[in-house]
């Protein structure tokens, strides 16, 4: 597939911070690459030197198949950039934002104010269009962002954390916004604090963290690698706890968990369905009935713990009934039942 | 370079928009300049001794405009500062447009506006009984040198709003600079009258040359010339300043814009 967005060793450094100490990334064309990394990972870094307005100390880069050191100017003219503020001028209406941008493109008079009502339409605008965009909600400001980015209909969209501090219909309406435009044939990379924002939208994750990619595949990739699979089995009384965690034991290699209050014992899932086999065999025998034998993939959340040594954002941007979670639920389920089959 | 003006030119319009969408914005920036000159023409004009015939009243008025133009450092400042704070330099930045047309449409829309407000100030003093004598072509060389300061002013604003990043520590520097740039020149005093060290100050001051040239031109009296160059010649002492400030400031705003911007 042809890449869209590639780069290669890129440093960057602030005084005596290396801010990048060597990022590579490779964007194949048509696909979201979802950023992740906690607080001064060197997200931002990344992505304002990959939309030129940062000089890498280090490192090259093509970005929509023109070189970042000697093609600056024809990189612009193909990149929509949203950065992390909502950058719209608060005292001009929206559709005026908008015609703003198409007339610095040069698409003239006529063509800057379609393209301004054609956008004003895709991203439900219509109604505030002739309002100053000061009197916009968050939500709106953040659309009317990124339809400015995209006045140039530009093939490579760099969206850095573009649902921050969003409420949950927002950032919905805004995913799917993403979405269409990733349909559309757009190549989008994405930072994101928010792991659900990732696993939502990404088709591959980079994990950055203090300026270097420590993992990159996946979302499904990072959850086996990283975080692996447990076989976790819940049970109605302490003393079946106990004699669970003994069956464990004896299935795997390593210590069982246990967390007394859920009565939940779990250990890695080291040899397929064998162990799983193995442990069934075993609770039988002793006659425990358990209330949840299940197989769980670990969250993203448990990668990027495993990774960086910090929990992923605390706002939960999708909250506890998020799309992100249903699917990991559904999946759950599937997986449960399959087991059940077995 | 017709690229550069057109982009210059939309994003002054920019600027233009936010005044016809808030018309009091442009009544504050009147509003003070006038009441200045309605103040100084009145109340402390009938106290001054000033050289000549014309009286107080002809005497401020350079020295008001010349004030005005100085506050244009401020006034570019600060939308600098808004700008680079709510992420526009970003986008702007990030489109293929040629860099300098930001810096280039912002001054060019704050030298409409000081032109304005010098407008509406030359109707009061005239009002209030201030005249050109020069004729024509001499009072709008006056002007012209004038605006060229507020220009001039409004670049080094754009640099100082670069460098600064904050719109308070921009209204603190420029209060701390612009107070004696301003009263320490024969703006609103005539420097006959000053102690000595004081008066060489006044006179080698920046703003005294143009506030000269701007008197001579629009013939109204400043008083004997102490034999100090930029007194001797302010016309050419003012054009001489004025250029040299653009020609260094100009490059640098733009080496500021294009890291100010990347530093974020």
């Amino acid at each position: 597939m042809e890449t869209a967005i590639s780069a290669e060793g890129l440093r960057k450094r602030y005084g005596d911070h290396q801010a990048l100490d060597g990022i590579d990334l490779e964007v194949p064309a048509g696909t979201i690459l979802g950023v992740l990394g906690p607080n001064g990972a060197g997200k931002t870094t990344t992505v304002r030197i990959l939309a030129t307005l940062l000089d890498p100390d280090e490192g090259r880069a093509t970005v929509a198949g023109y070189d970042l050191a000697t093609q600056a100017k024809l990189i612009r003219a193909n990149v929509g950039l949203t950065g992390q503020y909502a950058a719209v001028d608060e005292r001009l209406t929206g559709r005026e934002n908008l015609q703003l941008i198409g007339t610095l493109l040069r698409l003239g008079r006529k063509g800057a104010r379609a393209r301004a009502d054609e956008l004003l339409e895709k991203f439900s605008l219509v109604d505030a269009a002739d309002r100053m965009a000061k009197t916009y909600s968050g939500g709106m400001r953040r659309r009317l962002d990124l339809a400015a980015s995209l006045v140039a209909a530009p093939p490579v969209l760099f969206l850095d954390e573009p649902t921050t501090g969003l409420d949950l219909t927002s950032r919905l309406a805004l995913w799917e916004m993403i979405k269409e435009q990733v349909d559309a044939g757009v190549t989008v990379l994405l930072t994101t604090q928010y792991l659900e924002e990732a696993d939502q939208l990404a088709d591959r994750i980079a994990v950055i963290d203090k300026g270097v990619v420590i993992a990159d595949g996946t979302p499904d990739e990072l959850k086996r690698e990283v975080g692996g699979e447990r076989l976790e089995v819940s049970v109605a009384s302490l003393a079946d706890l106990t004699a669970a965690t003994r069956v464990l034991a004896d299935v795997s290699p390593q210590e069982p968990v246990v967390d007394r209050d859920s009565r939940t014992v779990s250990v890695p899932l080291a040899g397929g369905v064998n162990t799983i086999a193995a442990a069934a065999t075993g609770l039988e025998r002793l006659g425990i009935e358990p209330q949840d034998f299940a197989v769980r993939r670990s969250s993203l959340d448990d990668v990027f713990l495993a990774l960086t040594g910090q929990r992923g954002a605390d706002e939960d941007p999708a909250g506890p009934t998020g799309p992100a979670q249903q699917d990991d639920q559904a999946a759950q389920a599937e997986q449960q039942k399959e087991m059940q089959a077995a | 370079m017709t690229e550069v003006l057109s982009d210059s030119f939309a994003l002054a319009g920019r600027q233009m928009r936010h005044i016809r969408r808030m018309p009091e914005q442009l009544l504050g920036i009147t509003v003070m300049p006038v009441a200045f000159v309605l103040v100084f023409g009145y109340l402390f004009g009938s106290a001054m001794q000033v050289p000549g015939q014309g009286g107080y009243k002809e005497y401020i008025m350079a020295g008001i405009f010349a004030q005005v133009m100085l506050a244009n450092l401020t006034t570019t400042a600060i939308g600098v500062v808004e700008d680079l704070n709510n992420g526009l330099v970003d986008r702007f930045r990030a489109l293929p447009i040629s860099r300098s047309s930001v810096l280039l449409g912002r001054t060019t829309a704050d030298l409409v506006l000081v032109g304005w407000t010098s407008a509406i100030m030359a109707v009061v003093g005239y009002l209030i009984g201030w005249r050109a004598h020069n004729g024509v072509l001499q009072t709008l060389a006056g002007f012209g040198l004038l605006l060229l300061m507020g220009f001039a002013m409004s670049w080094l604003g754009a640099l100082v709003g670069l460098s600064l990043r904050s719109p308070e520590a921009v209204s603190a520097l420029s209060g701390v600079v612009m107070m004696p740039l301003a009263f320490l020149s024969n703006a609103f005093v005539p420097p006959e009258g000053l102690p000595g060290w004081m008066r060489v100050v006044v006179e080698w001051n920046p703003v005294s040359a143009v506030v000269s040239a701007a008197r001579d031109l629009f013939g109204n009296e400043r008083g004997a010339s102490s034999g100090a160059f930029p007194s001797e010649h302010p016309v050419i002492a003012a054009l001489v300043v004025l250029l040299a400030l653009l020609a260094v400031v100009v490059p640098l705003a733009g080496r500021a814009y294009q890291r100010a911007a990347a530093r974020r």
